[in-house]
């Protein structure tokens, strides 16, 4: 490589080209892709009602896997979430069905989501305790607490007004998708343009440099777990409202489909790199392929092995190009 | 062929080493190497820390090959690929860290991967609790038994743990790299008699070590290094510590210090009795600004203890620091950041750089207070702020958005140096801001060094180079156990005045005697 000093900081053509590469392009391009390409095996598949039912069914999981990716940069890792999502819509629901009002039931899955997640957070940062041992703890306490407190029973007869999926931005723009977008943008204007969002980077990719740089590596944990479970929150709210009934269970091995979404969304595992347009759009192209998978005759079974294939090489990509970097 | 008519030293080595060359990426560590360890000798390796010992050790035990150059065992050339190839040609190495299980029994770690096998593939456990009764037996090591859990054992009776595998692997040349440097003095004492019974074996014993004392207790010859090249080999009978030191050190100073002679002003930094166990004892110093104060001292003597103390890295237990006249009690490195003390780590890798952020990134992490505004961050300020530092520290990287951790090791720690530049403190503690890298960019971190003190800038700089000290500080403060041990004026300090009172107090007797 020919190393100049300075020369072109600004203008380098083959930045360009580079940035075509980033795996937020590669994603978009991917989701377009498979869209022309299914669409012409099958033109139902690109039918309005299609295409809206696939974002408004799954923008929970993009909307979990915002805060998943803050998680993954910090270089933690959170496999409670999906059981967390559970209970919170559950809470919500049993206070809307009780008679609270509505604000309060939404508030309740945001305050209770912030509450359990900067808990862990404080187990992880100031015990320094591995991630992944506290959220699989909370994971069990959760799952185990939901299916005994409700009996399993659903939560059915909410009223109307709870169902944010009804709600329409602009006339046209559901809430769920439009909440998406709105979480996105705003975590990855926060993480790229402040000085606190610039902290979960530096964190994650050197912790030790990073405290000697004067940033607390606990304060940003726990304000990473908070935040996530501000998201988790949401996510909740979005999942319980998309059907009429709350089930006392959640999607089996929901948070491993977030944390596909933020790994392939280019998320690092190690930590440390990654922005949450990447995880955004992968939630959006692994909700395309399940569809997709309807709509070409295959088995829908095979959106686990589809999603397993996708962490896989993503993984395999990023180690080899850490690898590279590593040996430069 | 050496023709040796020395009665102690009998003529056929049972290890010759002969004129190796090693070299790594941009770094000739060993060129034409050779020395010789006959049967029942202690040979001891002798140099500064970079001089090629390690290297040279992990030739012979099959870690990596030489370039060039050839081992020989009972004179016959053996082929060290891998360190199989060593252990076979009995050739065993107890590294500094001990590679043991420590959650296995001490038969069980001494016979790893060659345990007495009984029928079927089984292993004979009876054979192998009695084979390791006889090991320690032979030895006369009686407060160790051979089921204890290996992490129970205090460090001597590890590192005996490690001696006990070698022997059972019929080593006969055994490689010990600064087998001290953990030990009690009871330990010391118990581990010479273990050495001196391996002689009394015919064990060849290549002994590494900075304590010139333990040299001349235990070896028969000593070989010093410096730099890669072999510089003498001597009888111990037939030298002194003073000698040694002279052989350690004794190279030219390269023209490549230009430090400007400044103007002194008032002290920034003021240490007094500052304590932190168990590495900083009572240590006193003081910085003044447009001053180089060099920190000398051996690795392990405490000098990055004592940095990192300052900084509130690891908060003093006891003393006081003054930073500009003033009092203050440093808790954490946020707080010596805001008192305008920089400190650029040892290891640039570990604690300086954040690999997988770009150059800008990584320039304005200690200063985003400088850049960001209510939280957010001014790309454009930003931007200018990392232009700078890579046109002043002369950053050879394709652009900003560089990834930091895919420049060259010089470079990464021109971002380091200048991410610290770049929040402008009063007080700059460098440790081994030289190490590693090439020696061009060595010249552009010393010329930057003398225009910061020029500047007004107080500098610390520990460094175990000598002539990075000599060279480029004002006054040279050297450290050893802890303590600060001697202070020199650059006109006082000379390669041997410092480097002796690195080495301790022996060194210093013999070279007064």
């Amino acid at each position: 490589m020919t190393a100049v000093t300075l020369a072109g900081a600004e203008a380098d053509p083959r930045r360009r080209l580079r940035a075509l590469a980033s795996q937020e392009a590669l994603l978009a391009i991917a989701v377009i892709g498979l869209a022309i390409a299914v669409g012409l095996y099958n033109p139902r598949f690109l039918a309005a009602r299609n295409l809206s039912d696939v974002l408004l069914g799954n923008a929970y999981i993009a909307v979990a896997a915002v805060g998943m990716s803050m998680v993954i940069v910090s270089g933690n890792i959170d496999i409670s979430v999906g059981a967390l999502i559970g209970v919170l819509a559950t809470i919500s629901g049993t206070l809307a069905v009780n008679g609270a009002p509505i604000v309060v039931a939404w508030l309740a899955a945001l305050v209770a989501g912030v509450l359990v997640m900067a808990l862990q957070g404080v187990i992880i940062a100031y015990l320094r305790i591995p991630a992944i041992v506290v959220t699989l703890g909370m994971l069990s306490i959760l799952k185990g607490g939901l299916i005994s407190v409700t009996g399993g029973k659903w939560i059915t007869d909410l009223p109307d007004s709870f169902h944010l999926a009804d709600i329409e931005i602009f006339g046209a723009l559901p809430f769920p998708v439009f909440l998406m977008i709105l979480v996105t943008i705003l975590a990855a204007l926060w993480m790229r343009y402040t000085a606190s969002g610039r902290a979960i980077y530096a964190v994650g990719g050197n912790a030790e440099a990073a405290r000697l740089c004067g940033i607390s590596q606990p304060r940003t944990v726990v304000m990473v777990f908070a935040l996530h479970g501000l998201f988790a929150g949401a996510a909740a709210l979005l999942y319980a409202t998309q059907l009429r009934v709350i089930q006392s269970t959640v999607p089996p091995n929901l948070e491993l489909t977030i944390i596909t979404a933020s790994v392939v969304g280019g998320v690092s595992i190690l930590g440390g790199v990654g922005t949450v347009v990447g995880s955004t759009l992968a939630a959006v192209l692994i909700a395309e392929i399940a569809s997709a998978l309807v709509f070409t005759d295959v088995s829908p079974y095979w959106i686990r092995a589809v999603q397993g294939v996708l962490i896989l090489a993503t993984v395999i990509a990023d180690i080899l190009r850490r690898r590279r970097m590593a040996g430069a | 062929m050496m023709t040796d008519t020395q009665t102690e030293v009998p003529s056929a080595p049972l290890l010759s080493v002969h004129a190796i060359e090693k070299s790594f990426p941009g770094v000739r560590a060993l060129s034409g190497v050779s020395f010789e360890a006959a049967r029942g000798e202690v040979h001891a390796l002798l140099g500064e820390n970079g001089a090629g010992k390690s290297t040279l050790i992990k030739i012979i035990s099959g870690v990596f090959p030489p370039d060039r150059g050839e081992v020989l065992v009972d004179g016959r050339q053996v082929d060290l690929a891998r360190p199989d190839d060593a252990r076979r040609a009995g050739i065993a190495t107890i590294y500094q860290e001990l590679l043991l299980f420590p959650e296995l029994t001490v038969a069980e770690n001494i016979f790893m991967g060659h345990a007495p096998r009984a029928g079927l593939g089984r292993i004979d456990w009876r054979a192998m609790r009695e084979k390791t009764n006889a090991l320690l037996a032979s030895l006369e090591i009686h407060d160790l038994q051979a089921e204890r859990v290996v992490g129970s054992l205090i460090v001597g009776n590890r590192q005996r743990v490690e001696i006990l595998r070698a022997l059972s692997q019929d080593a006969r040349i055994l490689i010990m790299d600064e087998p001290t440097a953990a030990l009690t003095e009871y330990d010391v004492t118990r581990l010479f008699d273990i050495v001196r019974k391996l002689k009394a074996r015919g064990v060849a014993v290549i002994y590494i070590s900075h304590r010139l004392d333990e040299i001349f207790a235990i070896a028969d010859r000593v070989t010093v290094l410096r730099d890669g090249a072999h510089v003498a080999t001597k009888r111990v009978a037939d030298t002194d510590a003073a000698e040694l030191v002279q052989l350690m050190v004794g190279r030219r100073i390269e023209s490549l210090f230009p430090k400007i002679t400044v103007p002194i002003g008032k002290p920034v930094l003021e240490v007094k009795d500052l304590e932190r166990r168990p590495l900083t004892k009572s240590a006193s110093l003081s910085v003044r600004a447009g001053e180089i104060v060099g920190l000398a001292g051996l690795v392990g003597s405490g000098r990055s203890e004592l940095a990192q103390t300052i900084f509130g890295v690891t908060p003093a237990e006891d003393g006081e620091i003054r930073i500009a006249g003033r009092q203050v009690d440093i808790r954490s490195p946020a707080q010596a950041r805001s008192l305008g003390v920089a400190y650029v780590p040892e290891d640039r890798g570990t604690q300086g750089l954040v690999r997988p952020m770009t150059v800008r990134e990584n320039f304005s992490l200690a200063a985003l207070g400088k850049v960001a505004f209510g939280g957010f961050i001014d790309r454009g300020a930003e931007r200018k702020l990392a232009g700078d530092g890579v046109k002043r520290f002369a950053v050879k990287t394709s652009s900003l958005e560089q990834i930091a951790g895919k420049l060259s090791g010089g470079n990464q720690q021109k971002i380091v140096l200048g991410k610290w530049l770049a929040n402008g403190p009063k007080l700059l503690i460098l440790d081994e801001p030289t190490r590693g890298i090439d020696v061009g960019a060595k010249a552009e971190i010393h010329r930057l060094m003398g225009e910061l003190a020029a500047q007004g800038l107080a500098i610390l700089m520990i460094s175990s180079e000598l002539p990075e000290v000599l060279g480029m500080s004002d006054r040279v403060l050297v450290m050893r156990e802890g303590r600060i041990v001697a202070e020199f004026s650059r006109e006082d300090a000379t390669q041997e005045s410092v480097g002796a009172a690195m080495m301790g107090s022996h060194a210093k007797a013999e070279k007064a005697a």
